[in-house]
């Protein structure tokens, strides 16, 4: 494949290229899912592609081909020159990149049990056993199950004189019962909403969920909802289990510190930032236990933000984002890094496939682990709400105002949890809700979640993205608004 | 740069005919997609990424004995396309006998359409860049800083099966998009069209101009309930939210809105909806997954939801006839309108604004979730040109707001319409909706900005 991107380098460079990287990325993804009982999807897809971008005429120019022979790929390298040119008719300024050594190398993320070598019949059958034992729990009225694994294999090369060689192996797997009753639809899913827990791992990650043994619990609790006291409206303590704060961590930290974003390079869709340059070590982001790390280092875990080499040739790094309360770095890549006067790259730049350019994006950004038991932080809660489990998820285009609900919730008395709660939500302004952070669980609690889902850019993107996270208390937070009257 | 190579109908035949002799299946379907792409994008006035793509889908499902399944590929040599028909054929034997599956369709005739326009598939990314260059020099000439896109593609896709069905469809497609900033204010507009001819990037970058300039330095209002004239891409991503409501399998697995619903007054009576794909204001293919033909389906009349869309299963299930609306096999998903075409009415938007005392009009909304699927509760913000309207008149620039907003209920508030256009939003796919003025739309809390 090596020469593949060979060809196309030479031939951009040849056409007036000051700069060039090529990636060939051969796919393979495998989607099963049940409902009811009854098998939903079933699907295999492959895709095998190569993507050029070229700098010329100090502008970029990108693009792609799944015609792989010598006429396909040096007709996409012209063309990758040709709209770099054209890209000049509209230029302000030449692009600037740091500096970035080269690379020979070939990385790949561990595993155990390949997902694709599973026979399908045994898939199924885990899926469908799940399925079964949500169904068991009588008056529930939606029974959801799913699988997905996915398999890259890419090659990257560029004018440097980088040969970089990684295969991802990712596998993904969760539950959902719904209950429709009374006018009123609820639902309880696991380990996570939205496709359930998804990591860089083999199927070992999938039989480790234990899908079977959580599914009539989950239809239960769907059920009980229908009788919980809706959560109040006003200002609480509340708890976030780590899923829920994983996703409160990408949205309202992982986002914001999106160089491109600051810069204005994404207004147009995803919108900008409030974290703008000025506050680069002068903002207390969030309270003084509160660190934040950007890595996409092996060494933080198998997130779907776990990479040897970003797709610009970068090797992954860990970048530390809040520090001790305090903001102290960004997502940057070779283009923007100068703008906040870094002598490198944050390595964070990813493309979905061969037929994207690669953009900046969230590696795993965590929230490292505190000192608290969790028995302990429900203890020393007077009057809470614990949430768990997302709902929905909305905030504002610079990442100021956020609204989450959560499947459940449950009340906490004078360091009891007692009773369910339905439809919790909470709201807020993200630097006012991270500096009311109090207590944030230790690693016995930590969990490191994959967002598969996350868009960005035009044409959009979706990328995986990893976020660990334990349970983290916080206060006086504004709760109930997306039911008030 | 030429016209992109899309393949011809013959073509198109071949690669299918190539597909069934590698196949053992007792029956076999083939879905073709040949995609065309290219997107110039710019900000901060200057192109910072420019993009082209090409790509081919070749979509294999095979049927053995009630068993069915899908493997894709993006190769069509003999290797591939043969390694696709068995990872296909595996696929469909490893699961349980599906008693539901019913027996592929065979040959079909289609409403024709005509949205393939050549000025749009052989647009270069110099065309993109001349237009981008105008629209970046306004916004400094207004001492404003743009940003936005402006796509251009062409792509056909086809549904061949082995019981002599054929079905493709031709299709370009243009948008352009914009985002003109000022220091604490911004303003957007956007189009899409079949034919890029009938989008005027200046004239949109001129719109977004004048928002961002007449919402400089917003003030704060307070959040509560509030008369809203929301414009076309607003009403767009709002009420883009019901469409999977419609499908005759989300009644059926009780995750509708409509569950218990159908044939009541829920919405106001000046609110009627059809999916119809020949709309001259649509876009998209007139046939379905599975290669039916799509029909015009009446699916609210005067605030009253009379009908759903149906696949061919789940119409047998639900013991009624399919509407041409069915997913691609294997789905669990059913089926889905995709070509909403609201009434609509004949209030012009600057009648709105002058017939409204106090008010607040909303350009675009953006991070729209659902929040309560049932009672059909949407949250989200308001984005880039909101504004108070006194006396009949915008009188200043908002911060913007957070809602929780009840949809069938919004449009059970709507007071005013002007006539239905082609909407373009970022929150869902394009729809034919008017502009709508509403009544007591509820914000919940605001931002600071």
């Amino acid at each position: 494949m090596q020469t593949w991107n060979a060809l196309a380098i030479e031939t951009a460079k040849i056409r007036g290229a000051s700069f060039a990287d090529a990636r060939v990325v051969d796919m393979r993804l495998r989607d099963l899912s049940t409902k009811n009982g009854e098998v939903g999807t079933l699907a295999e897809n492959e895709s095998l592609g190569l993507g050029i971008r070229a700098l010329a005429s100090g502008c970029w120019g990108f693009a792609s081909t799944d015609v792989l022979t010598r006429e396909g790929v040096q007709a996409c390298a012209a063309q990758a020159v040709a709209i770099a040119h054209a890209s000049a008719m509209a230029k302000r300024a030449d692009v600037h990149m740091v500096p970035e050594k080269a690379y020979i190398d070939s990385w790949q993320n561990p595993y155990i049990k390949d997902p694709f070598q599973i026979p399908l019949e045994r898939q199924l059958d885990l899926l469908l056993a799940a399925d079964h034992q949500m169904r068991r729990v009588k008056g529930l009225t939606l029974a959801e199950t799913s699988m997905q694994f996915r398999r890259e294999e890419q090659w990257y090369a560029s004018t440097l004189g980088s040969q970089i060689h990684q295969l991802k192996m990712q596998s993904g797997a969760g539950i959902v019962a719904t209950s429709f009753a009374n006018n009123e639809i609820q639902k309880r899913s696991y380990p996570n909403s939205f496709g359930g827990q998804h990591q860089l791992a083999g199927y070992e990650l999938v039989e480790g969920l234990d899908l079977p043994g959580n599914a009539q619990r989950v239809a239960e609790e769907a059920l009980a909802l229908h009788k919980a006291p809706q959560c109040p409206e006003g200002e609480r303590t509340i708890i976030l289990e780590s899923s829920q704060l994983g996703l409160q961590i990408h949205e309202s930290i992982g986002h914001p510190i999106e160089l491109d974003r600051v810069l204005g390079m994404e207004a147009n869709f995803a919108g900008m930032s409030f974290l703008t340059i000025d506050k680069l070590r002068t903002l207390q982001y969030a309270s003084e236990i509160v660190n934040v790390v950007a890595d996409a280092r092996l060494d933080h875990g198998p997130g779907l933000g776990t990479f040897g080499y970003d797709d610009e040739g970068v090797p992954g790094k860990r970048t530390d984002v809040i520090k001790d309360g305090l903001f102290t770095g960004y997502l940057s890549n070779r283009e923007t890094a100068g703008a906040i006067g870094l002598k490198e790259s944050g390595g964070t730049m990813r493309a979905e496939g061969w037929n994207r350019l690669p953009i900046i994006r969230m590696t795993n950004i965590s929230l490292l682990p505190g000192t608290w038991r969790y028995e302990d932080l429900l203890a020393d809660t007077d009057d809470g709400i614990l949430m768990e489990t997302n709902r929905s998820w909305s905030i504002d285009d610079r990442r100021y105002h956020f609204q989450f609900s959560t499947e459940v919730g449950w009340e906490i008395k004078h360091g009891r949890k007692t009773r369910m709660l339905k439809n919790p939500s909470y709201s807020g302004i993200t630097t006012e809700f991270w500096n009311s952070c109090d207590a944030i669980c230790s690693r016995d609690y930590w969990t490191l979640w994959g967002t598969p889902n996350c868009g960005k850019g035009q044409p959009q993107q979706t990328m995986g993205t990893g976020h660990g996270a334990a349970p983290a208390r916080f206060r006086k937070i504004r709760v109930g608004m997306a039911f008030a009257k | 740069m030429a016209e992109a190579h899309l393949p011809s109908e013959t073509e198109l035949q071949h690669l299918a005919e190539r597909v069934f002799q590698f196949s053992d299946a007792d029956e076999t379907e083939v879905h073709i997609d040949f995609v065309a792409d290219a997107l110039t994008r710019f900000a901060n006035n200057t192109i910072h990424q420019n993009v082209s793509e090409q790509v081919r889908s070749v979509s294999i499902r095979t049927v053995y004995d009630g068993r069915t399944a899908r493997a894709t590929t993006n190769k069509t040599d003999d290797e591939s396309l043969r390694r696709a028909v068995a990872a296909s054929a595996a696929l469909s034997r490893s699961q349980p006998k599906n008693p539901d599956l019913l027996p592929m369709p065979g040959p079909q005739s289609y409403t024709k359409v005509n949205r393939y326009f050549a000025q749009t598939a052989g647009a270069t990314p110099e065309d993109r860049a001349v237009s981008v260059a105008r629209v970046t020099e306004l916004a400094e000439q207004n001492r404003q800083t743009a940003a936005g896109v402006f796509a251009t593609g062409a792509s056909v896709s086809a549904i061949v099966n082995s019981k002599g069905l054929f079905a493709n469809h031709r299709q370009t497609r243009a948008e352009f998009s914009i985002t003109i900033m000022e220091q604490d204010s911004s303003g957007w507009a956007k189009a899409s069209s079949p034919d890029r001819d009938e989008i005027d990037p200046e004239a949109l970058a001129r719109c977004a101009s004048e928002k961002a300039a007449a919402s400089r330095h917003p003030k704060q209002v307070e959040p509560g309930r509030w008369t809203v004239i929301l414009e076309p891409a607003a009403v767009l991503d709002l009420v883009g939210f019901l469409f999977y409501d419609f499908a005759g399998t989300a009644v059926l697995d009780q995750r509708s809105c409509f569950n218990n619903r159908l044939g009541k007054q829920v919405m106001g009576e000046n609110v009627t909806i059809h999916d119809d794909v020949t709309h001259a204001l649509q876009s998209g293919a007139p046939f379905d997954g599975e290669g039916m033909p799509r029909q015009t389906v009446l699916l609210v009349e005067r605030g009253v939801p009379r009908h759903l869309v149906y696949s061919r299963a789940t119409a047998k299930k639900m013991n009624t006839k399919p509407t041409g609306h069915g997913l691609a096999l294997p789905t669990q998903d059913g089926e889905a309108p995709f070509n909403l075409v609201f009434s609509g009415g004949n209030t012009s938007l600057e009648t709105m604004i002058a017939t409204t005392d106090r008010g607040i009009l909303l350009t675009r909304l953006w991070y729209i979730r659902e929040v309560d699927p049932y009672e059909k509760i949407l949250t989200g913000m308001t984005r880039d040109g909101s504004f108070l309207v006194e006396n009949g008149k915008i009188t200043m620039g908002i911060r913007n707001f957070r809602f929780n907003q009840n949809i069938l209920e919004m449009l059970s508030n709507v007071g005013q319409m002007s006539p239905a256009v082609r909407a373009a939003g970022e929150e869902s796919f394009e729809m034919v909706v008017p502009a709508m003025k509403v009544r007591d739309f509820h914000f919940t809390e605001v931002t600071k900005f």
